[in-house]
């Protein structure tokens, strides 16, 4: 199922007593998302109520079971089985697609200049090119609807901060490497602060809580202060050496 | 809990001490969306305090953390208190561990501090109450989900703690846990650990090193892991695309030193791993105290499959 003979992928990788990790491809890439969800679909009705947890990954599938209804060997055995039937999701085009309307500006994004000076562009151009793409949702972790977007434009990539900040306000608008993200909630962070969206990225209010799920499409919109005010995002400015 | 939904406060806290969360099995098929597992750090001793209580798999009880918690029960409880031994007190009496007791309204339950173990599990027939929150009560503080406020709160002074009522025929099953299932955990322990695919990317002297030294566990260790000092494991891969870590996972870092990942790890993370604990194993690394010593052993998935379902088979229904 990939285009390089040499590699033995897809593989099967023991993650403890009750998991595989099923191993699909070797490096990040859009082109992987409709095997990795399909595979958690299929998995979702083969292991029915011995399944436990799935946590899809940019390159891989963390199957999780419960050891009692299901041996590690028929655990494996079945996840095999889907391998051999696997064909990718064609309706991964239906996955949601999210507007984030995203007040881009440096009281809000402590790092514009700084990725500004890192990439040659002014910082209007850093915005333009931040915004004017579509992104797809990769991977969800670190902290709760954490969403890992991708891919950003070459242009654009800057390393992580060497010193994470010790706390990063709710909404914040980041980069790092080829990737994108907004923070649910205020946690410290390494990534280089952009804006901030007024979008409730995980909310108790809504069935599953994240607004964001793998597989969707995000595009950020910018917007002027005031609309950002009046859809009620958090104006606090924030220094960017804090 | 359905036939139990009449609640009452039930206990007062007089003294909150550093770290005491609300824990029922956990949080699960909501790790897609970057929600961890949460649960009893120490599982086994979980799993006794509830069964020896006489309230079922999966109740919520109270996960103790290193001491320091004063309650006073404001009505009469079956209780049962299983895991570390940390100086437990009724009035001023000690508290025998591992089987069912009464607790008297009125009286005073103290916890002092570790003379085996870190964690506790107090256990009350009936259950404790609080609302599920993405289907669990399990407490995450980091997540601000779960516990008695829904919001991932550990104890506070004065806080009213709710418990079901349970439903006045005796419980049945054995009261008093058998020696043999007792744990004292002043022994180093051998922790179980099953390879996983990063393994053959440690060089020869560091897989030497990983399975043949007493590591020290540091003191930066909490419920999401448990850092093990000790020589610099060295591995041909510096860091992986993130992917899944499941419970047990010990990942090295490029300083070389091994954390072992609890049930409030992230969920998803780079680092290499030598492969994952047993979920026994893990549960014994969970009540190590910083500085104790432990030992990593590779094993085959075999027997400790027929110990753990045992384990399993004895508590759920």
């Amino acid at each position: 199922m990939t285009g390089n003979p040499t590699n033995a992928l897809p593989r099967l990788e023991s993650a403890g007593l009750d998991g595989w990790m099923v191993r699909l491809f070797e490096a990040i890439d859009e082109a992987n998302l409709p095997w990795i969800t399909a595979l958690a679909r299929h998995c979702e009705s083969a292991f029915a109520d011995a399944l436990v947890d799935l946590v899809p990954s940019y390159t891989t599938l963390l199957v999780v079971f419960d050891p009692v209804r299901m041996s590690p060997t028929e655990a494996r055995q079945k996840i095999a089985g889907l391998l051999a039937d696997l064909k990718p999701d064609e309706d991964l085009g239906t996955g949601q697609v999210h507007e984030l309307p995203t007040f881009y500006d440096p009281s809000v994004g402590p790092d514009l200049d700084r990725v500004a000076d890192h990439t040659g562009m002014t910082v209007e151009q850093v915005i333009d090119c931040h915004s004017s793409k579509t992104y797809r949702v990769f991977a969800l972790g670190f902290a709760p609807g954490f969403a890992f977007m991708g891919l950003i434009d070459p242009r654009l990539e800057c390393p992580r901060l060497d010193t994470p900040r010790k706390k990063v306000p709710v909404g914040s608008v980041a980069i790092a490497a080829r990737q994108t993200a907004a923070y649910p909630t205020a946690t410290p962070g390494g990534w280089n602060l952009l804006g901030r969206t007024s979008a409730r990225l995980f909310d108790r209010e809504r069935e599953g809580f994240s607004l964001l799920r793998v597989g969707d499409e995000v595009r950020f919109v910018s917007v002027s202060r005031e609309e950002f005010e009046r859809q009620g995002g958090d104006i606090t400015p924030m220094e960017a050496a804090v | 809990m359905t036939a139990q939904s009449k609640t009452e406060t039930a206990i007062r806290v007089h003294r909150a001490g550093p770290l005491a969360l609300l824990q029922d099995r956990g949080r699960f098929g909501v790790r897609h969306l970057g929600v961890t597992q949460g649960g009893p750090a120490d599982l086994y001793s979980w799993a006794w305090a509830n069964y020896l209580a006489g309230t079922p798999w999966g109740t919520a009880s109270l996960e103790i953390t290193f001491g320091g918690l004063q309650l006073i029960a404001e009505r009469d409880l079956d209780i049962a208190i299983a895991g570390a031994d940390l100086g437990a007190t009724l009035d001023g009496q000690p508290v025998p561990l591992w089987q069912r007791i009464t607790w008297k309204e009125g009286q005073k339950l103290s916890f002092a501090s570790p003379v085996s173990g870190l964690r506790a599990y107090l256990s009350v027939r009936g259950g404790f109450a609080a609302e599920p929150v993405l289907g669990s009560v399990a407490c995450v503080s980091r997540e601000q989900l779960g516990g008695f406020d829904g919001w991932g709160s550990k104890l506070a002074d004065g806080d009213r703690l709710t418990v079901y009522t349970p439903d006045g025929k005796p419980a049945e099953g054995m009261t008093e846990a058998p020696d043999h299932a007792r744990k004292d955990f002043r022994e180093a322990p051998v922790l179980e650990l099953l390879p996983g695919a990063q393994i053959g990317e440690f060089t020869g002297r560091s897989l030497y090193d990983a399975f043949n030294t007493w590591w020290r566990v540091d003191d930066r260790a909490d419920r999401m892991g448990v850092r093990l000092l000790g020589p610099k494991l060295q591995c041909r891969i510096g860091s992986l695309i993130s992917e899944g870590i499941n419970l047990g996972g010990v990942q090295v870092p490029p300083d070389g030193q091994p954390i072992a990942l609890l049930n409030d790890r992230q969920t998803i993370g780079g680092y290499p791993r030598l492969g994952a604990l047993f979920p026994l194993s893990a549960s014994r690394l969970a009540q190590c105290l910083p500085g104790q010593e432990v030992r990593l052993v590779a094993r085959g998935s075999g027997p400790v499959l027929r110990d753990y379902r045992a384990f399993l088979a004895g508590f759920r229904p």
